[in-house]
């Protein structure tokens, strides 16, 4: 099979599910009553999928692929408001490639290209900046997304900006940020969740502090993880462990990579450009307070969203659309009415099909027809 | 977007401005190091640093064997290629 004849480090990994089994066992937990751990992280999913981690796991713990992918929860109405700032006259309109293709209401931004709208994929937003530098009788605009992982390279490349004095350079600010979203998931009465797997590369950024309110008020574990498959099912044990326990902690298994204390600098760059806005659309997911960041004040004149009039509308999702219930673990994305069929990574309908960390493209490329043929 | 891939700074470019040059896999391009660098740890220390990079920033320092670790998954998770690829297109110095 496609995804798992690779994977090297097979002893090792076969040792900690047997570890992973002896605890579900000694925890007499049953497949009808899983224990549910969300991995908060695209990066986790596409690791699970593309190492059929899943199929290798007790049936009684069932994973739920989470919100952590930022291309795929940017809601409809954004995209359109992308669409409509590229295609300004005398816009560069710049992007990282996976944004391209995500559907917005009419188009994306792929589609937008392809009519003569001058977009661009870019690789870094200081890319971005040197077109601006380039074509200085263009206005530059860069598609800021990401959670924390990517917050504060905006806001490094908007500090050089000032520095340098660019007046043709902007950023449409979709960053978003993951607390909140947490908050958001442990709150909804839909989900329940009983352990999660941290994000690895946004609490690089962050830390784990920021954390401390889920084992706290909550009483969850939560385990910070690496995305290597080793780590991954390291990570699940030890939230297994801590749930057999009875403790809920913050843990932190990719110590080698995540300073508790999270990266000053880029915390002093995000502090000093962002300010929390009041909420934020997401797709599937509805609005959430306090989910995204904008620019602030004094930084407005790099602020596209006050540059340019945008439609800033709120659109809902096509009918058939079930992107909101697999994100929210509702239902599996074999499970939607249009997956596989009017829905593929080829014509994506909705967004978890166009990264390869959306659960749904994950499980179009590697694990659909084992799971589906499993669960039929 | 958000896994990164490592790299090795191989030069500095402009300390004033925090820039230098990483190689990966053979590919060179500038990134922001503003993230990597402290009072103990000023830019002419990175010389020979292995990385991760993240959309242009190098984000963490890491030690050779966990970059070499970590490129053989991204390798794996097919994300090094076009990591390498969009690195390669847009902003190789
Ligand atoms: S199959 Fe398509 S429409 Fe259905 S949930 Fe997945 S991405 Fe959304």
């Amino acid at each position: 099979m496609k995804y798992a004849d690779e994977f090297r480090d097979r002893d090792k990994a076969q040792a900690l599910v047997r570890e992973i089994e002896g605890l579900v066992a000694e925890m007499a937990v049953t497949p009808d009553k899983p224990i549910h751990i969300m991995e908060v992280c695209g990066g986790h999913t596409h690791s699970i999928f593309r190492y059929g981690l899943e199929g290798m796991l007790p049936k009684a713990i069932e994973l739920i692929h989470g919100p952590g992918c930022p291309v795929c929860v940017l809601p409809m109405g954004r995209v359109d408001d992308c669409v409509a700032i590229a295609e300004r006259p005398n816009v560069i309109f710049t992007t990282f490639g996976d944004a391209m293709r995500v559907p917005g209401s009419k188009k994306s931004l792929l589609q937008a290209k392809a009519e003569g709208a001058d977009v661009r994929m870019v690789y870094s937003p200081m890319d971005a900046l040197a077109l601006a530098r380039k074509h200085p009788d263009k206005d530059v605009v860069f598609f800021a997304l990401g959670f924390e992982t990517t917050m504060p390279s905006t806001a490094f490349t908007i500090l050089e900006a000032e520095a340098d004095g660019i007046t043709n350079f902007s950023v449409f600010c979709n960053h978003i940020t993951i607390v909140p979203t947490v908050k958001a998931i442990l709150d909804s009465p839909e989900i329940q969740i009983d352990g999660f797997l941290g994000p690895g590369h946004v609490s690089m950024v962050i830390g784990t502090a920021p954390y401390d309110f889920i084992a706290r008020h909550y009483r969850r574990p939560m385990v910070v993880a690496g995305f290597e498959p080793l780590d991954v099912l390291q990570s699940i044990w030890m939230v297994l462990k801590q749930l057999k326990e009875g403790r809920a902690e913050i843990e932190n298994q990719y110590a080698r990579i995540v300073p508790d204390g999270g990266n000053s600098p880029a915390l002093k760059a995000v502090s000093q450009v962002y300010e929390l806005r009041e909420f934020f659309e997401w797709r599937g997911l509805g609005s959430i307070d306090h989910s995204g960041v904008r620019l602030r004040e004094g930084y407005a004149r790099f602020d596209a969203e006050r540059r340019f009039a945008i439609p800033n509308v709120t659109i809902a999702d096509p009918q058939s659309c079930q992107c909101g219930e697999v994100l929210k673990g509702v239902i599996k994305p074999w499970q939607c009415k249009v997956f596989g069929t009017a829905c593929t990574p080829e014509v994506p309908l909705g967004a978890l099909m166009v990264s390869s960390e959306g659960a749904c493209a994950a499980h179009y490329q590697y694990g659909g027809a084992r799971r589906q043929g499993s669960a039929a | 977007m958000c896994l990164g891939i490592p790299g090795r700074i191989v030069s500095i470019d402009d300390a004033g401005r925090k820039l230098a040059t990483v190689d990966v896999s053979g590919v060179r391009r500038q990134v922001n190091i503003s993230c990597i660098i402290d009072d103990d740890h000023p830019p002419a220390a990175c010389i020979g640093d292995w990385v991760l990079v993240h959309v242009g920033f190098a984000m963490s320092r890491i030690n050779e064997a966990q970059a070499a670790e970590t490129l053989k998954i991204l390798t794996e998770l097919g994300e090094a290629q076009a990591e390498i690829e969009a690195m390669r297109k847009t902003g190789t110095r």
